[in-house]
């Protein structure tokens, strides 16, 4: 399988990467490379084969249901770009 | 008595014991050769002034008789692994100048046995990379060159000539510590980010069995295979450093809570009615002759030592790349979400959120992020899941099952080449087809996919005088064996004799 320049640029759109009209060509034959080097994978029987979830078998940690940390917003907002009120401050989203 | 800077671990900590000098001159000693080395670019931030102040605490610890493991011994700190108050930037722009109010659990286990912290070394922007040129921070110099090549520090103190990469992700990390800039480094491998480099530099690099090491607090790139792990000049500096930066941990639910294991003890076990499997599936086309002689002479050295050698097969092993590009992306795409321009880090203004987001991320993220965020995508989207990604991890089961196969046969380890050639130059690969950079990955990135441990240690020299070295893979929580085989590989192949200080 490959990508267009109109799926590359869907792609960008998903994943919030702004690309430029002269990025889209590079990108396009970059991640086509990519693509083409894992075709192989379809050589692979895979029939009745599980996906892997868990690479080490384990039973799931459990903890009490209790707040265990936390009470210091200005900590949580202290590295973000734009605060007000220990709140962060995002464009208006809803008109 | 031998420059401070030159010693090992376990020298250091038996020199500090007997009080043949203090941890502050240790440190100073360090912090004296790391200012010389920056044409190198090891180093993104130094710390001397908090390293100082560590060391005195570690000289009051040592005074008082009450040295903990790692007391006083001065390291480099990969920059993907968050520290309190100091800038955290795993190599990339869109951290900016992020300052973590907390402290990973790997770095905190260190400090609780007393280490002390020389700074932040560079990498492959998020561990994204094969040859640290992906930093936002510029590539990283190796401090080996080829025979009669023409590198030099400059009077500017700029290197001068085409210079070799030090390996990546953890590119910094052994550059460091081939360069005797720190006496270990802590590292993470998410496809081969500890050995690759330590195999390029003459190093001993270790990436344990995933859930041995806490996870927390370091900068997340694919979370199923991301493991920490040291970088150090000797096999048993590395079971030193492990055994320090490994514990359970509440706050990361993949971490095992299994007791660590006292390494340091495996080191001198050899490998004495050891099976080691050789497998048939790592002679790779257009492999080069030195590796495989040196891959040979591993076996070899093995046999002489009393383990019994024997061939295996890992039926999918050239499927483990392939996968691994889907799988490390897919997660990456994932994980790297949170760079948003809102909580942390750079943030470029757009006309509304959604702008706010594509404008941060195409500024803050450099192109290997942003390919690999965009295949992750892709391999994610609705429609192509199935093809891709469930394949990938079905694949994926596979490849772990060859493994399991092959311990169950009574293997206890298997030896590899580390990597498919020796260090290359800066720019040499990767500039037009990314693959060309991936494939230095080949023989490491099998052992991420299945979550074993892998340890490579340095085991001669190639033709142009530069490092190779060879690959032990384990069974799951088996470190220990590795160690002892590593030991053995390194008794025999004689301790790798790292490059005079060219730079200072």
């Amino acid at each position: 399988m490959s990508v267009d320049e109109k799926t590359v640029r869907r792609i960008a759109h998903l994943a919030r990467i702004a690309v430029t009209d002269e990025e889209v060509p590079h990108l396009q034959g970059e991640l086509n490379a990519i693509l083409s080097f894992v075709e192989q994978l379809n050589e692979v029987n895979v029939d009745g084969v599980e996906p892997m979830t868990s690479v080490t078998p384990m039973t799931m940690k459990k903890r009490q249901d209790g707040v265990t940390d936390g009470g210091y917003p200005e900590k949580i907002v202290q590295n973000a770009p734009v605060t007000e009120d220990d709140f962060f401050l995002v464009p208006k989203v809803v008109e | 008595m031998t420059e401070l800077t030159h010693l090992t671990i376990s020298e250091a900590r038996d020199g500090l014991k007997a009080k043949t000098f203090s941890a502050t001159e240790l440190t100073q000693a360090h912090i004296a050769a790391v200012e010389k080395a920056r044409a190198l670019n090891a180093y993104v931030l130094e710390t001397p002034e908090k390293a100082l102040a560590m060391a005195k605490a570690s000289d009051e610890k040592i005074a008082k008789g009450e040295a903990r493991p790692m007391e006083g011994i001065p390291l480099g700190i990969k920059d993907l692994f968050c520290t309190q108050g100091v800038v955290s930037t795993a190599a990339s722009k869109i951290l900016g100048n992020f300052n973590p109010p907390y402290e990973s659990t790997v770095t905190q286990n260190l400090w609780n046995d007393g280490a002390v912290m020389l700074g932040k070394l560079n990498m492959d922007e998020f561990a994204m990379g094969s040859s640290n040129e992906t930093s936002a921070f510029g590539p990283v110099v190796s401090p080996w060159r080829r025979e009669g090549s023409n590198v030099s520090a400059g009077a500017s103190g700029q290197i001068e000539g085409t210079h070799l990469v030090p390996g990546g992700s953890s590119g910094g990390s052994a550059a460091a510590v081939a360069a005797h800039l720190c006496l270990g480094a802590t590292a993470t491998d998410t496809g081969g980010s500890i050995r690759q480099p330590a195999a390029f530099t003459g190093t001993v690099g270790i990436k344990p069995t995933y859930g041995r090491v806490s996870r927390w607090g370091t900068v997340a790139f694919a979370s199923s295979l991301d493991q920490a792990g040291p970088i150090t000049r000797t096999v048993r500096d590395a079971a030193i450093m492990l055994r320090s930066m490994a514990s359970p941990d509440a706050k990361d639910t993949t971490c095992v809570d299994l007791p660590v294991p006292e390494y340091e003890a495996a080191v001198t076990r050899g490998v004495k009615g050891l099976k080691i499997g050789i497998p048939k599936e790592y002679r790779v086309d257009g492999m080069s002759p030195e590796i495989e002689k040196l891959w040979r002479q591993g076996a070899e050295w093995l046999r002489a030592a009393g383990a019994e050698i024997v061939e295996v097969s890992l039926p999918h092993t050239k499927y483990a790349l392939p996968a691994y590009y889907i799988v490390a992306p897919a997660e990456a795409s994932s994980n790297l979400a949170r760079y948003d321009g809102v909580r942390y880090g750079l943030r470029e203004n757009g006309r509304d959120i959604v702008d706010l987001y594509e404008k941060t991320r195409a500024a803050g993220f450099g192109r290997e992020v942003k390919r690999r965020i965009m295949i992750g995508t892709y391999v994610l989207s609705a429609g192509y899941y199935d093809a891709y990604y469930v394949r990938a991890q079905k694949i994926r089961t596979l490849i772990k099952r060859d493994f399991e196969e092959v311990y169950a046969q009574g293997v206890h380890a298997i030896l590899t080449p580390a990597t498919p050639s020796a260090a290359f130059g800066i720019g040499e690969k990767g500039s037009g087809d990314p693959v060309e950079m991936y494939l230095n990955d080949i023989f490491t990135v099998t052992v991420n996919m299945a979550g074993l441990p892998g340890l490579a240690v340095p085991a001669g020299l190639d033709s142009q005088g530069l490092p190779l070295g060879l690959q032990l893979i384990g069974r799951a929580f088996d470190e220990e064996t590795l160690f002892a085989a590593g030991q053995v590989i390194e008794d025999a192949a004689g301790r790798i004799k790292l490059p005079q200080p060219w730079w200072a």
